[in-house]
This record gives structure tokens, C-alpha cells and sequence, in this order.
């Protein structure tokens, strides 16, 4: 197991770096160099000078992106070239916004999609499980930014029952949950149909077992069978695929937060995007990547924990 | 003639299915939809009219009309070309150098294995969106671009279900023989391997298309991916959402399409696993 997690921790590792230093290749394979691109094409040449030698862009690529990963290892990504100011404080100032709005839209889809799971694996074929089995399809193949915009027309701009624009007033949870509402709602609407769907396929694996045979033979009531042994098992998938979900839901907040122009990560990528502003945007892919391998190795670890044959074939 | 007949009759499977007829009308509408833009359009979908922007719907406008005044059901029916063609392209691309790939890590030695798994981690490592906006920031928003970063992101999907089917069929009686019989790698990966592998990816394939048509339509949102004036329905969107307080309809426009193909080819595609992939088959 030891080895496993040694071999799992040093593949995500390895996965940053060639990812690091694939983006920062990238950067330098753009015409025209990144300074001159960056200040627009009045600025002088000391200016332009002055903003390579502030970047370390005079170095060879090799040794700037080692130097890259050396400042990396003490948490520096480097300065934002706008604002001058430390490019991790930016990116993690802007960070959490982001994961409480991915928490709020897992929550609310975990709430709701696993019991709609439950009952249609226990009612199967029974209208019900057909309408969600319909429904299900349907939430999941419906883009979540569609979702969004459609939300934000009905309920922010026709009904005006929630609010449009921002997070809310910092210190006033109230005024932040109304405006979590809608964004939440997008995010999450995919994920209800696809926990449904993963829950009913392992339910129905899950109910045709051994145990729960036994479990019937001796006169469990089914509610104890269902939830105390059942689904306990069951819900397992679950979480692996709520790890390897966590791309799509990044991506899904890009654009929740920027339909209802919220602050987070994904608005600040986009807003860098536009100005160019490269360590802004190196700074939060890195970011995002590395959250991504840490979910999806979370997940391969859990996965592996509970199944020793995934275990053995590593 | 063979072939003809074993397509009519699986297609008779598929329909038969309800979700299966559904999928398959409406993929085939936005099919014919987008074939016959040109006929079917009302106005020029680029045709400014300053006069009458932000209409609702009326016998001259069937979808209302857009801030520039253009007619958003032309629009949309040039979008349903531009959204077709890139999921053509890019899921066409992907699927071949997947295809390739994949055999080669499933059939080659175990460092070439262990480097192209490597590649397919690495490259599904970047959440697409985040992958596709530092993309963008290099090379610019186009077409290509769109294009290029779906064709990167969904390589690795097609490459490790490629490899696996390689996999299973390496040790199979049938490849043992014509080894036996002294045929080499390059005959026994095109003419045995190939066909029995290509089934799973084209079903894989068409279930990725609604997922392309989606990051087509929301780079374009973002105004990262088709270049205006060509219509998009993502563009379309981005247009809706610029002036949402004051008609919702480029809005609805943009989005219902989006929403129908989407819907479309999934139903489609579920359909054709659950009738193709025994294994999967009936247990939904």
C-alpha cells in the first residue's frame, strides 16, 4: 500500500512538471517575445528590456524554467505584471471562491441525485425510474453554461428572484447564499443526473450480493438493509467519480462565474487571458492542475484502498 | 451491398429503441438543417439592419433579431454548420491519432506502453477549459484553435480505450496464428486488430460529439473561439447575454439548438452502446 501511494504521489509529480514545463515551452514557442506582447507595441525598447530582465526572460528556456520550479518550491509563482503584486497571493485570494461554489453545486447534487439513485433502484422499471432515467440523460448532456445563462435569464432577470451579478457583501452570509443560489443551481444540475444514474447501476449490483441475502435471511427490516448495508457500499463509486469529476466541475465554474460575474479562479484566468497576462495565467492553470492530480489521485487512492485487485495490478 | 444491409438493420435496432428514435430525428434534422443553411435561411446571416435590432419574433424574423439587427434564425442555422464541422474535424482527428496511439502502446514494447500512458495522463491532466483558455492566450482565438484544443484534450480517451481493446486481442488464439504463420506487427495491428478495435471508438465517438459541439459553443461564449461575424451559436449566446435585459431573445436561440443537439446525440449514443456493447447491455 505504502508503495502504491509512493508510485501514485510520484506519477501526479511527474504529471505537474511535464505539464509546467509543456506551458511554459508553449509560451516561447509564441512569436514575437512575451515582453513586447505583454506592454502592447508603444513601449520602448528600455521598457521592454527592463520587463525581460524582471521576468528572467533573457535566460535560456531550460534554465528559467528550473528557476521556475526552484521559486515554485518556497510558493513563489512570480510577480503579476499589472498589479506587482505576488502572483500565489492573487490566485489564492481568488481560490476559495471557487471551491465553495464547486461545494455548494456537488452538495446539492449529492443530496438530490443520490436518493433519486436509491428510489429508482429500488422501484426499477417503475414509471418513476423511467422518468429519471430520461431526466438523468438529459442533466447531463444540457452544457452547464447553458444552464447558467438560461438561469440567469428566468430567475435573476425575469422574475429577479436572485441576484445577477457578484458574490455577495463580504461578511453577510445571507446576502453570499443568495447569490451562490443560482451559480450552484448550473453547476450542479449535470452531476444530480449523473449521481443518479451511478447510484442506481451500483445499487442494483450492490442488492443482488451475498450479504444482502444473508442480511434478508434473517429478517432485517429492508430500510436497515437498504441504507446501514446497502448503500454504504453502493455510494462508493461515487466518490471516485466525484475525483475524477473535479475537471469538469472547474471547467463548469468557469463559466458560472463568469455568467453571473462572480470572483474566482476562473474569472481571473479568463480576465488574464484578455490582457495577456501570462503569470497570472501560468499561476492558476498550475494551480488548477495540481488540484486536478490531487483529486484524481485522492480518488485512484480511495479506489485502490477499497479494491485489492486494482491494488494488485499496480 | 453487405454492408448496407448490416447498417439498415442495426439502425432498425437503434430505432427502436424510444430514446434511440428520438436521438436519431433530431441529429438528423440538425444534420439536414445545417446541409441546407443556404436554402433555408430567411436573411443573410451576417446582413446588418441597424433598424431592427432586438425584435421579438414575427413572420419576418421567425427567432426575433439580434443588438446588430441580424436575423437570429438564419443565424442559428449557419451555427448548426460551424458546430458540425468542428466536432467532424475534431472528433474525426482525435479518434485516428487515438487510434494509432493506442494500438502502439497496446501492441508495442512496455517503454513505449508506459510513455504514451504517460502523454495521455499528462494531456488529461488540464481541465479542458483551463487547457483551452492558456491555448488561447498563445495562439489566438479561431477556429483551429477550437479545434486543436479539443483534439489534444479527448486524444487520451480514445488512446486508453484503444490500448485496452489492443490489449485484450494481443493474446488472442487467432493473433497467436497469424504470428504463427510469420505475418508482422504492421499486417496483424491493420487488417486483425484494427477492425475489432475501431468498433468501441466510433461508439465512444459519437458520444463525444455533443461534448465538442459544447466546448465549441462556450469558447465562443467567451468570445475565444469562432471569430465574429460568423455566426456560432455560442456567439450567438454571447450576444444574448450582452443585452439579456433587453430581449431575451438571442438568448433562447442560441441556447435551444445548443440544448436539442446535445440532447440529441446523447440519446443517440446511448443507444448505440446499449445495443452494440452486450456487456453494458440491459443492466441500465
Amino acid at each position: 500500500m505504502t508503495l502504491y501511494l509512493l508510485k501514485r504521489l510520484g506519477l501526479g509529480a511527474v504529471i505537474v512538471v511535464i505539464a509546467v514545463t509543456l506551458l511554459y515551452t508553449m509560451i516561447h514557442m509564441v512569436p514575437g517575445d512575451p515582453a513586447s506582447v505583454i506592454l502592447g507595441p508603444r513601449a520602448s525598447a528600455e521598457m521592454r528590456a527592463a520587463l525581460s530582465e524582471r521576468m528572467g526572460l533573457d535566460d535560456p528556456l531550460p534554465v528559467q524554467i528550473v528557476s521556475f520550479f526552484g521559486d515554485l518550491l518556497v510558493g513563489d509563482m512570480g510577480m503579476d505584471v499589472f498589479s506587482n503584486r505576488p502572483v500565489t497571493t492573487i490566485v489564492f485570494e481568488q481560490l476559495p471562491y471557487t471551491l465553495v461554489l464547486i461545494g455548494a453545486g456537488v452538495s446539492w447534487a449529492v443530496l438530490l441525485g443520490v436518493p433519486l439513485g436509491c428510489y429508482s433502484a429500488l422501484h426499477r422499471a417503475s414509471w418513476l425510474d423511467k422518468v429519471v432515467a430520461v431526466l438523468s440523460v438529459s442533466a447531463i448532456a444540457v452544457p452547464s453554461f447553458v444552464v447558467a445563462l438560461y438561469s440567469l435569464l428566468v430567475f435573476a432577470v425575469a422574475l429577479q428572484w436572485f441576484p445577477a451579478v457578484g458574490a455577495g457583501d463580504r461578511g453577510d452570509l445571507t446576502d453570499q447564499i443568495h447569490h451562490l443560489v443560482l451559480p450552484a443551481f448550473a453547476l450542479g444540475l449535470g452531476w444530480v443526473g449523473y449521481l443518479a444514474r451511478l447510484v442506481r447501476a451500483s445499487m442494483l449490483e450492490v442488492m443482488g450480493e451475498n450479504h444482502i441475502r444473508t442480511a434478508r435471511a434473517f429478517g432485517l427490516p429492508e430500510r436497515v438493509i437498504v441504507f446501514r448495508y446497502a448503500l454504504r457500499i453502493a455510494i462508493l463509486p461515487t466518490i471516485t467519480l466525484l475525483g475524477v469529476g473535479i475537471g469538469s466541475l472547474l471547467s463548469s465554474a468557469v463559466f458560472a462565474e463568469i455568467v453571473f460575474a462572480r470572483p474566482g479562479i476562473g474569472k481571473l484566468i479568463f480576465d488574464s487571458v484578455s490582457t495577456r497576462n501570462y503569470p497570472i495565467v501560468m499561476g492558476s492553470v498550475l494551480v488548477t492542475t495540481v488540484l486536478f492530480v490531487i483529486c484524481t489521485t485522492l480518488a485512484d487512492l480511495v479506489n485502490a484502498f477499497l479494491d485489492p485487485r486494482v491494488r494488485a495490478s499496480l | 451491398m453487405r454492408v448496407l444491409g448490416l447498417f439498415w438493420r442495426n439502425l432498425r435496432r437503434v430505432l427502436r429503441e424510444p430514446l434511440g428514435l428520438v436521438g436519431f430525428t433530431l441529429a438528423l434534422l440538425l444534420v439536414l438543417s445545417a446541409l441546407f443553411a443556404d436554402v433555408m435561411a430567411t436573411h443573410d446571416p451576417i446582413g446588418l439592419s441597424v433598424m431592427d435590432r432586438l425584435q421579438d419574433p414575427s413572420a419576418e424574423h421567425w427567432l426575433g433579431t439580434d443588438q446588430l439587427g441580424r436575423d437570429l434564425y438564419s443565424r442559428v442555422l449557419y451555427g448548426g454548420q460551424v458546430a458540425l464541422q468542428v466536432a467532424l474535424i475534431a472528433v474525426g482527428a482525435a479518434l485516428a491519432i487515438g487510434l494509432v496511439l493506442g494500438m502502439l502502446a497496446g501492441f508495442g514494447p512496455p517503454w513505449l506502453d508506459n510513455a504514451l500512458m504517460l502523454l495521455f495522463d499528462t494531456l488529461r491532466s488540464f481541465p479542458t477549459v483551463m487547457f483551452a483558455l492558456a491555448v488561447v492566450t498563445l495562439i489566438g482565438p479561431s477556429m483551429g484553435t477550437v479545434i486543436l484544443v479539443v483534439v489534444l484534450t479527448s486524444i487520451p480517451t480514445y488512446g486508453r480505450l484503444a490500448r485496452t481493446q489492443t490489449q485484450s486481442l494481443k493474446h488472442a488464439e487467432f493473433i497467436l496464428a497469424e504470428r504463427a504463420m510469420g505475418a508482422g506487427m504492421g499486417r496483424i495491428l491493420t487488417v486483425h486488430i484494427l477492425p475489432n478495435v475501431v468498433g468501441p471508438l466510433l461508439i465512444l465517438a459519437s458520444m463525444d460529439i455533443p461534448v465538442v459541439i459544447t466546448i465549441e459553443a462556450g469558447l465562443s461564449f467567451l468570445g475565444l473561439g469562432v471569430r465574429p461575424p460568423t455566426p456560432s451559436w455560442g456567439s450567438i449566446l454571447n450576444d444574448g447575454y450582452s443585452f439579456v435585459r433587453n430581449s431575451p431573445w438571442p438568448l433562447i436561440a442560441g441556447g435551444l439548438p445548443l440544448i436539442l443537439t446535445t440532447i440529441a446525440f446523447t440519446f443517440l449514443g446511448e443507444t448505440l452502446r446499449d445495443v452494440f456493447d452486450p456487456r453494458i447491455a440491459r443492466e441500465r
